[in-house]
């Protein structure tokens, strides 16, 4: 279960929050080796750069509290460009079409589930109801990632991806409005969201669509927060990454739809392929 | 566990009741010296498992075995109540979910998935689990995946089972509960009957009633104020045509559950002694029970015989919540009448504290009371009579009681024919109508109301709620009581 060996962090019952320590530790990020070793079979080699269509919105650099923080614990974010929608089934097609190795059929299981771009009719052609405007989604995060190293682009951290979808329409920082929360747990009700078109949200304060509301999103730490899925457990204090768990009031309910957010990256695994999964890409 | 001395006891209990009584309680004890964690397992098979109100076969006289229990978790729509949908997240589609039933030294394997469409991760936390976290720990569970973890059943019982990922409180109130029964060696006593019935607790923006599709309300559900407390998931599950059935003479079981996430449940059927209560699902029977409380997060297995027939209502007897939110459910019992038992209404007796003695009523003539002069006085009186008389059922604002108890507000039935009310005032009426649309199979008693009373009451109902505005006359009523 565990997902790629890394320490857990925090999580806490329901609805708490305040987790000290969150740490990022480069030696546990996930396995780079493949991507350097061997030939062009690997999967993060040798990658042939698609035409980039997304354009990106700039996200200036502040420092925030994230959700796993303590009070004191903000953190400085530096500014960066991030791409305005999720990367779309067309976009993607085409990465697919000019990297073989990102084939369906020709994909190792180590990279990517065998629900890897499932619902798609073959290699090279989307299923029959599904729109070129869709984000993609089954898709793994070695493979979110090539897509994003191909175009000269990453992934965002969990830290750059929070800090822009912290934002509403009008403020950079909406988190305490019960509208804010309220849009995104009502996404968490709707079911099948995913096949949607992007871009059809309002933009955000930095002109960013789709943060909430479309698909979840792959983050290039993922799996730096780990819940161990039993939220009573995270909160004993023999982890070394203790989560203090804090008393509820209602000012913490704006946490439950990162609570969500962030056990659902902790339920995941670097090859795990989910239909309500996407991704897009940031630059500096 | 104390399962290193239980067998001891079971047996010296066994001797017990050997010689004294004929051993009728056969589960009060275990037959098998073995210590439940070493029973050995013979063979493997997939689990049945069932919606409720339906429970799985007996385990009977098998011996223990490899249990293959397979769980798919859904997030879906669903009806709470009349136009009220709701998204629950459900163990194979229902709430609660499936019934499990096993056997003490039962080697479960458990496969859980999480069907691709759904949104969130979700786990397992079963209560007849010794081990960490219940098993969740080890069945915390991607979308558009499955995982596999085992476990033996060394305790009987019946055991709750739910979800336990963050927030709890919400996965359990989106409905991720069911029930997991460990049978003793040899099983359960045999009945006529069995059913699976669970409670829960529902916190939806909009309050009891509103339509459209409904959203979690964190906020309700931490102040523990729900809208909705339900038996097996919805309103109506077990009214109507959904009742739970048995005949006259035969032995119920209920193996009852409460999800939670916050109430307790004062579980209750009207009409009915519980001869037996496994108290909170555990060995220990106490007997002749009216009403056993169930824990949130906990269960219980009440046994009866059912003797006279009827609509038994099943409720949580913390009674406003049947009545304004939702718990009422219905045994129908069917066979010939038992009048040693239940006479029915004997007699109706004038009661005059001045007079000192109950005098009987003086044949068909209403009593001296009051008379409206007009219509305007008619409906006023007869708006006193409704609320001592018909609100209970009918609600305050006659919207009645969806899947129980018909509307009288904007109603078609009323409007379409205002002798066939009378009627059913004065008489009372079982069985099946079609109130706008919506099937009701419930009784009204006959009302024991003068004429002028019906009247009264009826012109009060006619003159609001979008109805047709007809006056009744206390003439009209004295010729159908007639008829």
């Amino acid at each position: 279960m565990n997902n790629l060996g890394f320490s857990a962090i925090c999580m806490c019952a329901s609805l708490v929050v305040s987790c000290s320590n969150l740490t990022l530790r480069p030696d546990t990020l996930p396995i780079e080796a493949p991507a350097t070793s061997g030939t062009g079979g690997e999967p993060l080699s040798i990658l042939v750069a698609p035409t980039d269509t997304t354009s990106m919105a700039e996200v200036k650099g502040g420092s925030y509290v994230p959700f796993y923080g303590k009070a004191d614990s903000s953190v400085m974010v530096k500014g960066f460009q991030m791409d305005k929608h999720p990367v779309t089934n067309r976009q993607f097609l085409a990465f697919v079409k000019l990297n073989p190795q990102w084939r369906r059929s020709a994909v190792k299981r180590i990279y990517a589930d065998g629900n890897y771009l499932a619902g798609w009719q073959n290699d090279s052609t989307l299923g029959h109801s599904m729109l070129e405007d869709a984000p993609v989604t089954n898709v793994s995060w070695f493979a979110a990632k090539a897509y994003c190293n191909a175009i000269g682009k990453t992934l965002p951290t969990i830290n750059q991806w929070e800090y822009a979808a912290m934002a509403d329409e009008t403020t950079r920082d909406a988190r305490t409005k019960a509208s804010y929360n309220q849009h995104i747990l009502s996404w968490y009700e709707k079911p099948n969201t995913s096949g949607l078109p992007v871009g059809h949200t309002t933009p955000n304060y930095w002109g960013i669509m789709d943060l909430h509301g479309l698909v979840w999103e792959w983050t290039e730490d993922f799996s730096e927060v780990m819940l161990s899925g039993e939220s009573r457990r995270d909160v004993s204090t023999d982890n070394s990454m203790f989560c203090g768990s804090g008393s509820v009031g209602a000012s913490d309910l704006m946490n439950y739809a990162a609570f969500m957010r962030f056990a659902f990256r902790g339920s995941l695994k670097a090859n795990y392929c989910v239909q309500n999964q996407g991704f897009r890409c940031v630059s500096k | 566990m104390m399962n290193r001395i239980k067998p001891l006891l079971g047996t010296l209990l066994g001797l017990w009741l050997l010689s004294g009584c004929t051993g009728s309680e056969k589960d009060a004890g275990q037959k098998s010296t073995t210590p439940p964690a070493d029973i050995k397992v013979v063979g493997q098979s997939v689990a049945e498992t069932t919606a409720p109100p339906l429970v799985p076969k007996p385990v009977g006289s098998r011996e223990a075995t490899k249990l293959i229990v397979n769980m798919e978790i859904m997030e879906k729509e669903g009806e709470m109540a009349d136009g009220v949908k709701y998204l629950y997240w459900t163990f194979n589609g229902t709430v609660p979910g499936s019934f499990i039933r096993t056997r003490i030294g039962d080697e479960v394997e458990f496969h859980l998935k999480n069907h691709p469409n759904n949104k969130l991760p979700h786990n397992i936390d079963l209560h007849a689990v010794t081990g960490p976290g219940g098993g969740a720990a080890s069945s915390f569970v991607a979308p558009g995946h499955e995982v596999v973890f085992s476990f033996k059943v060394v305790n009987p019982g019946l055991f709750v089972y739910h979800c336990a990922t963050a927030p709890v409180a919400m996965h359990i109130a989106n409905g991720m509960y069911g029930l997991i029964l460990v049978e003793p060696e040899g099983g359960l006593p045999p009945v006529d009957k069995e059913y699976y019935i669970m409670q829960g607790d529902f916190y939806t923006k909009g309050k009891n009633g509103e339509p459209g599709l409904q959203p979690f309300d964190m906020q309700k559900a931490v102040d523990e104020h729900p809208d909705y407390v339900v038996f097996n998931g919805k309103v109506g599950s077990l009214t109507g045509d959904n009742a739970i059935k048995a005949n006259v003479g035969e032995t119920v079981r209920l193996f009852v559950g409460n999800g939670g996430p916050n109430m307790v449940s004062s579980f209750h059927v009207i009409g009915e002694i519980f001869d037996k209560v496994h108290v909170e699902g555990g060995d220990l029977i106490n007997k002749n029970v009216q009403t056993t409380l169930i824990p949130a997060g906990g269960a219980t297995i009440v046994d009866f015989k059912v003797e006279v027939p009827g609509t038994f209502v099943i409720v949580d007897h913390s009674i406003s919540r049947t009545f304004n939110k939702g718990s009422l459910g219905m045994l129908t019992v069917t066979g010939p009448e038992n009048k040693k038992l239940y006479s029915g209404k004997q007699t109706d007796g004038i009661y005059q504290p001045e007079g000192g003695t109950i005098q009987s009523m003086p044949g068909e003539k209403a009593p001296a009371a009051p008379k409206a002069a007009n219509l305007a006085e008619r409906i006023a009186m007869g708006k006193m009579v409704y609320s001592k008389t018909c609100l209970a059922c009918h609600q305050e604002n006659g919207m009645g009681i969806p899947n129980a108890f018909p509307p009288l507000a904007g109603s078609d039935f009323l409007n379409a024919d205002a002798g066939r009310v009378i009627d059913i005032v004065l008489h009372g009426k079982t069985g099946e109508v079609v109130v706008n649309g919506a099937k009701y199979n419930g009784v009204m008693p006959a009302q024991t109301l003068t004429d002028e009373e019906i009247a009264n009451v009826l012109s009060y109902v006619y003159s609001n709620w979008g109805n047709k505005k007809q006056e009744i006359k206390p003439e009209t009523v004295a010729a159908k009581r007639k008829h």
